[in-house]
C-alpha cells in the first residue's frame, strides 16, 4: 500500500490518498493524471493495463488501485 | 437570414423536438435550446450593451451552449472561459476583452470576484428559466448586421497577452455553408463532441448541427481515460460522426481499443488541430475501412478550417497526410519570402482570403496589422488576407502538404528543417505512441521527446533510418506520458519550458 500511495503522491502531490474513496468522481484524478498513473504502474510492477482495466471503479481509491495491480500481477 | 439565430430558429421550426445538444445529464431539444437562449438573451439585453463581450464561464454542458447563444440574442458576443483556467489568466483575458457580463454556474461563481470583474454576474440556472421578452429581442435583431461579432476566441497556450480573434455571424454562416455541403450534414447526424467550446474546432460541429437539426452529443472528458466507456457512450448516443483532435484518435489506436469495444454507428471520422500520424490513422482505417476520413486544416482566424483532404488512397506509416485543397468559397495562396506566389513544389507561407477570414484581434491593432494584411498578389484593390504562419507546398497531385509552423522552421547546420518531419519519422517507429520535437536555438540542438517502447539508442536508429543526417536529433527524452493542453493537443509550450527537468 505504501508504494501505491507513494506513486499517487508523485503523479498528484498534495492529496490525502489514504482516505479518499472517490478520486475519479471528485475529479482529483483527471484524464491526464490517470494516463500518467497507468504508465507509472505498468512500469513499476511490469504489468499490462488493458482498456478493460481502465474503468473508473479501478481508480476511485488507493485500495482499488492496489487491488487492480495485484490482480494483474497474478 | 443574417444571424446565427435566424438559422437556429429555422431549424427549430423544422425539427422542434430533435435533440440539439446533450451530455450525460441533460438533453435540450431545439425548442428548449431556443427558449433558454432567448431567456438568457433577455436578461443580458436588459444591461443595454450592444456588440460587447459577455463571458460564459461554465462547464461544457447544453446550458453552456444556451448561454453562448443567449449572449448572441442579447446583441452582444460571447467569450467562453475555460473553467480550469487559472484566475490570473482570466484576469488577463478580461483586461483585453472587457466583458460587460459574466454568465456562470453555482460551482464556479465563487471565482468571479477574484478576477476583479465589476459588472453583472448572472447564474445560468436563474436566467434561463425566465420568460423571454420577444419584443426586445426582435428590436435587437432588427438592428444587427451579419458582420457583427458572434464570439471572440482566445488562442490558448501562448505566453504574454492573450490574443482574441473576433469572428462574426457572417464568418460562421459562410464557413458552415462549406462544411454542411462538403460532408452532407443533415438532421440524421449525431456528432460526438470532443473539443471544448473555447476551442475553434467546436464551432464546426456545434454550428453545423444547429443549422441542420443534427444532435451534438457532448462527450465527458473523463471518458478519454476510460476508453471502453467512451465507446459505450458513443453507442448509447448513436454517434455517427466525430471531429476530434488527432491526440484523441491516437488514444484509441495506441490502446488497440477495437479489440475490446467497437463503435457501432460511426460513418465519418474527421480530425484537425495537429498532425494526424498515419500509423494511428491506419489503425482506424484497417478496423473500419468503410468510414469516411478527412484531414481538416486551418486556424481560429479562418473560423476553423481553410483546406481539407478526404482520404482517398493508402498511406504508409510515417507518410504525411495532405491537407488537401481550399474549402468551397475559401481562397488560399502560397507566398514565398519575396512576397511572390510559389511555384509548384516550392515551400511558402499559406495565406487565406475570403468570407471565413475573421475581422482581427480584439483590442489589438498591432497584432491585427501583422497578421491581417493586404493580399501581396493583388495591388489593384483592397483585399485583406490572413497570414497563417504555416509553411506548405503543393505535391505532385496538386494537394497542399503541411510542412510545419513558420516559427518551428529552424536553420540547423545551414539547412532549413521542419521539426514536424522529424516527428513524423519518430512516430513511424514501432511502439511509439507520441512524439514532439523541440529546437534549442542557443545550443543549436534538436531534441526529440517521445512516448513509447523504444530505448533511446533504438529511437535514434529509427529516426536515422528515415531522415537525412542533418535532421537527426542530438538529444532523446523518453517520457512516460506526453503532456496535453486543455484542447487535447500535445502541450508544446509546457515541453519547451520543462523538458530539461524530465
Amino acid at each position: 500500500m505504501e508504494e501505491i500511495l507513494e506513486i499517487l503522491g508523485e503523479v498528484k502531490p498534495g492529496v490525502d490518498f489514504e482516505n479518499a474513496t472517490d478520486l475519479v468522481g471528485s475529479g482529483v484524478l483527471d484524464s491526464m493524471t490517470i494516463i500518467q498513473l497507468v504508465a507509472r504502474l505498468s512500469d513499476e510492477y511490469d504489468i499490462e493495463i488493458t482498456p478493460l482495466d481502465l474503468v473508473p471503479e479501478n481508480f476511485e481509491s488507493a485500495a482499488a488501485i492496489k487491488a487492480l495491480v495485484e490482480r494483474l500481477e497474478d | 437570414m443574417k444571424t446565427i439565430m435566424d438559422h437556429l430558429e429555422k431549424t427549430m421550426h423544422s425539427f422542434p423536438d430533435n435533440i440539439a445538444v446533450s451530455d450525460e445529464e441533460y438533453a435540450y431539444s431545439y425548442s428548449e435550446l431556443v427558449r433558454r437562449s432567448k431567456s438568457v438573451g433577455t436578461a443580458v439585453a436588459a444591461l443595454k450593451f450592444r456588440r460587447r463581450a459577455v463571458a460564459v464561464y461554465m462547464n461544457k454542458t447544453p446550458g453552456c451552449a444556451a448561454a453562448m447563444l443567449g449572449a448572441a440574442y442579447s446583441g452582444n458576443f460571447y467569450v467562453v472561459i475555460d473553467p480550469k483556467m487559472p484566475v490570473e489568466r482570466i484576469k488577463k483575458t478580461f483586461s483585453v476583452v472587457e466583458p460587460v457580463a459574466v454568465i456562470t454556474e453555482e460551482e464556479l461563481a465563487v471565482n468571479v470576484p477574484e478576477t476583479g470583474f465589476q459588472g453583472s454576474t448572472f447564474l445560468y440556472s436563474e436566467i434561463s428559466e425566465k420568460a423571454a421578452d420577444e419584443e426586445l429581442l426582435g428590436s435587437i435583431r432588427a438592428d444587427m448586421i451579419d458582420t457583427d461579432p458572434l464570439y471572440c476566441l482566445f488562442t490558448s497556450g501562448s505566453t504574454g497577452v492573450p490574443k482574441g480573434t473576433v469572428v462574426s455571424h457572417a464568418n460562421v454562416i459562410s464557413y458552415t455553408d462549406w462544411f454542411i455541403g462538403a460532408f452532407g450534414i443533415d438532421e440524421t447526424f449525431v456528432f460526438g463532441s470532443q473539443t471544448p467550446f473555447y476551442f475553434s474546432m467546436s464551432v464546426t460541429d456545434l454550428y453545423s448541427s444547429l443549422r441542420t437539426g443534427a444532435h451534438l452529443a457532448i462527450i465527458p472528458k473523463k471518458y478519454f481515460s476510460f476508453p471502453i466507456k467512451l465507446i459505450q457512450y458513443l453507442n448509447d448516443k448513436k454517434v455517427n460522426a466525430i471531429y476530434w483532435v488527432p491526440s484523441a484518435l491516437c488514444i484509441v489506436a495506441n490502446l488497440q481499443l477495437f479489440k475490446y469495444a467497437k463503435p457501432e454507428y460511426l460513418k465519418m471520422v474527421l480530425f484537425a488541430g495537429e498532425v494526424m500520424p498515419t500509423k494511428q490513422l491506419n489503425y482506424w482505417i484497417s478496423n473500419f475501412p468503410e468510414l469516411k476520413y478527412a484531414n481538416l486544416f486551418g486556424p481560429t482566424e479562418t473560423t476553423d478550417i481553410c483546406t481539407y483532404y478526404v482520404v482517398n488512397r493508402h498511406f504508409e506509416d510515417g507518410d504525411s497526410l495532405p491537407i488537401g485543397n481550399a474549402c468551397e468559397n475559401c481562397g488560399v495562396i502560397v507566398v514565398n519570402e519575396d512576397g511572390r506566389q510559389c511555384a509548384p513544389g516550392e515551400e511558402g507561407e499559406l495565406y487565406v482570403r475570403g468570407s471565413f477570414v475573421a475581422g482581427g484581434y480584439y483590442n489589438n491593432p498591432e497584432k491585427t496589422a501583422e497578421a491581417f494584411v493586404r493580399n501581396p498578389l493583388n495591388t489593384a484593390y483592397p483585399e485583406i488576407v490572413y497570414k497563417t504562419g504555416d509553411i506548405v507546398r503543393y505535391n505532385e497531385f496538386g494537394e497542399l502538404i503541411y510542412c510545419g509552423r513558420k516559427d518551428f522552421q529552424i536553420k540547423h547546420m545551414g539547412y532549413r528543417i521542419e521539426l514536424g518531419e522529424i516527428e513524423n519519422a519518430a512516430m513511424a517507429a514501432e511502439g511509439v505512441s507520441s512524439a514532439a520535437c523541440l529546437y534549442d536555438a542557443q545550443k543549436d540542438s534538436i531534441i526529440l521527446i517521445y512516448e513509447g517502447k523504444p530505448e533511446k539508442d533504438d529511437m535514434c536508429a529509427e529516426v536515422k533510418s528515415r531522415v537525412p543526417e542533418y535532421m537527426v536529433p542530438s538529444q532523446y527524452i523518453r517520457i512516460k506520458a506526453m503532456p496535453h493542453n486543455s484542447n487535447g493537443k500535445i502541450d508544446r509550450v509546457w515541453l519547451k519550458n520543462n523538458y530539461k527537468e524530465i
